[in-house]
């Protein structure tokens, strides 16, 4: 009982912060704070992936979104208009109290992580093996042999992408 | 565990999120932007199904997504910087130079 409320309270904080970064994304009016909270959406996304035991893809969607493709956005944002987006404050007005909120909520959290992670179980989330290698090494074993044709689709996707955003970013002077 | 209907229902809503960005704003960036977050949903939904029916199959086609959208990215960002060298805007409702 004590391991599943601990999941739900877990599932509740990743979800209800997900959705509100990503209302804030809609919302915004500086495309800088839609991308820094669409950063925040993908972050709970990915802790819901280990929530959902496939630790795997956690680090996937860390990297491929947070760390490639939010970069990408965030350096397309600069050499576009970034006059226009960098004077654009998030919260008008005093801004002291909303950030110190924010801040004891953070540091909150952490403590609480950090006194008490050994009360959680590894195991709690997503059933056993979760966060061994069998799930893995059957997931890259499926992966390379079923669908090893999608694979490699996707490498030459992936080929003629980089190719192309090569291509329609180049200035046509060179 | 966490019953299946609360993840399918916070994909939903995440799609749903996406949906509106991509309807009601004009800015090409949070339009694009929305788009992540509607295929995030989708991932959100397969690895949900993934756990739950214990077959990972919905794991690969999560990192299938995943890959698809970098390249997605890549592409509209780099049709965007010609874009912009073409006609200084952002807005989409300007952009209507490929209408027939």
């Amino acid at each position: 009982m004590g391991a599943n409320s601990v999941e739900f309270g877990f599932f509740l904080f990743f979800a209800v912060v997900a959705v509100a970064s990503a209302l804030v994304v809609v919302i915004a009016r500086s495309p800088v704070h839609s991308a820094l909270a669409l950063m925040v959406s993908l972050v709970q996304v990915a802790a819901l992936f280990i929530l959902l035991g496939s630790p795997f893809l956690a680090v996937i969607q860390i990297f491929v979104y947070v760390g490639a493709v939010m970069v990408l956005f965030l350096f397309v944002i600069m050499m576009l208009d970034v006059r226009k987006a960098a004077r654009v404050r998030f919260l008008r007005g005093r801004t002291v109290v909303p950030t110190l909120v924010v801040l004891v909520l953070l540091g909150a959290e952490m403590l609480i992580l950090l006194l008490g992670s050994e009360r959680f179980p590894a195991s709690a989330a997503g059933g056993e093996g979760a966060f061994g290698t069998g799930t893995l090494k059957e997931l890259s074993t499926t992966l390379f042999t079923d669908y090893l044709f999608p694979f490699e689709v996707t490498s030459v996707i992936l080929l003629v992408a980089l190719v192309g955003a090569i291509v329609l970013a180049r200035s046509e002077a060179d | 565990m966490v019953p299946l209907s609360m993840y399918l229902a916070l994909g939903a809503a995440l799609f749903i999120i996406g949906v509106a960005g991509v309807l009601l704003r004009r800015n090409v960036l949070i339009v694009l932007m929305s788009l992540e977050l509607m295929l995030n949903s989708v991932n959100v939904n397969l690895v949900a199904f993934s756990s739950y029916l214990g077959d990972f199959r919905g794991q690969i086609v999560a990192i299938f997504v995943i890959a698809i959208t970098a390249s997605e990215v890549a592409i509209a960002l780099g049709i965007l910087v010609a874009l912009m060298r073409n006609k200084a805007t952002l807005d989409v409702v300007d952009v209507t130079i490929m209408k027939g």
